[in-house]
């Protein structure tokens, strides 16, 4: 039986899809096989950020409808053995996920996986109650600002009261808070809610804290997910996160102001992340 | 403003006023989540009828319900015009 983890957060932007993409590398990395489906159908984006965009054949809408099969869909990633992507349609409307497809996919995933990541798209609409509806754990992504900490708390209701677990009645779907784009600098000079802060509002544990950091978007821009770049802060950030999933206890670095060292400074701009 | 105020105004502490107003648009909103979904409606009926007899406006009945362990209490507070 796969653990299912969903990524979700209400607000879009905040970072789900390099969350999802981040996350399922590294349980990948760690010799867990992961497979990651997006679930953002007419808006599909994993592809790109996971660099397989041209090697989309098939997609879940297919698989669903029984047009293709599960392995013709499954795109196995060139980096990283033990991690698949199943891709989401492009063409199609958001309704073409029914509740008994995706469960039927997600069964037949079940029966090869350790983990199955469900990249959610923004909204609280059709898609994103999909892709949270048979979660056993959510990974609510939050950014220090006031609209995604308050649609945040939104998707955490949408959780207890509209999920597999919560219509059944059984254990609760498990809640983690992973806060991306932080800077301690802002928080510092209380320009930024700190990471206490979106604790006390939210009330969920915390996961990780993503710093606000250049090597995402490089990392986007090459289709690598930052994580296989552990010296930079992001990719170490998003691997402690991955480690805390596991059940490891690991310190949160990248919560106080990183002081730049005297080759840093002297050097600043040249060995950027 | 004047010369004092321009440093002063500097210092303003923005992230505590968005985390106040976090605390109370969630703290209300965690509220109307956990009221069941027939509640508007009701207020809705409950305000045609009083219409029959009295003209009031959409704001001037308040319908809310408090659980207080196994007993629930449905309040009902209208306001009528002079």
């Amino acid at each position: 039986m796969a653990k299912i983890i969903v990524i979700t957060s209400g607000k879009g932007g905040v970072g789900k899809t390099t969350s999802s993409a981040s996350i399922s590398t590294g349980l990948a990395l760690k010799g867990n096989k992961t497979v990651v489906i997006d679930f953002d159908v007419g808006l599909r984006n994993l592809d790109l950020i996971m660099n397989c965009e041209r090697r989309v054949v098939y997609d879940f809408v297919n698989v669903i409808n029984g047009e293709a099969t599960l392995n013709q869909a499954l795109i196995k990633d060139k980096q990283v053995e033990n991690l698949y992507i199943l891709p989401a349609s492009q063409t199609r409307d958001k309704d073409a996920l029914s509740k008994e497809g995706v469960e039927q996919v997600l069964n037949e995933l079940s029966e090869k996986f350790d983990y199955i990541i469900c990249d959610s798209p923004a909204g609280i609409e059709h898609g994103a109650q999909m892709a949270l509806y048979f979660a056993d754990e959510a990974i609510i992504v939050t950014n220090p600002e006031v609209s995604s900490v308050r649609d945040s708390d939104r998707i955490l209701g949408i959780l207890q009261s509209k999920s597999r677990r919560a219509e059944k009645d059984l254990d609760p779907i498990k809640e983690h808070l992973l806060l991306t784009r932080y800077n301690p600098e802002r928080v510092e000079r209380g320009e930024m809610l700190g990471v206490e802060d979106v604790k006390d509002i939210l009330a969920i544990k915390l996961l990780g804290v993503i710093p606000e950091s250049p090597s995402v978007l490089s990392s986007s821009n090459s289709g690598v997910p930052v994580i296989h770049d552990q010296t930079t802060d992001a990719g170490s950030a998003y691997d402690d996160a991955v480690e805390r999933l596991l059940g490891k206890e690991r310190p949160h670095r990248f919560l106080n102001i990183q002081k730049k060292g005297f080759f840093k400074r002297m050097f600043k701009g040249s060995v950027s992340a | 403003m004047n010369f004092l105020d321009y440093f002063k105004s500097k210092k303003k502490n923005t992230a505590s006023i968005a985390k106040e107003r976090l605390q109370i648009i969630v703290a209300h909103e965690r509220g109307q989540r956990e009221q069941p979904d027939y509640l508007p409606k009701l207020q809705q009926e409950i305000l045609d009828v009083i219409r029959r007899y009295v003209p009031i406006d959409q704001d001037q009945v308040q319908v809310q319900l408090d659980k207080n362990g196994s007993c629930s209490v449905l309040e009902l507070n209208v306001t009528l015009p002079d």
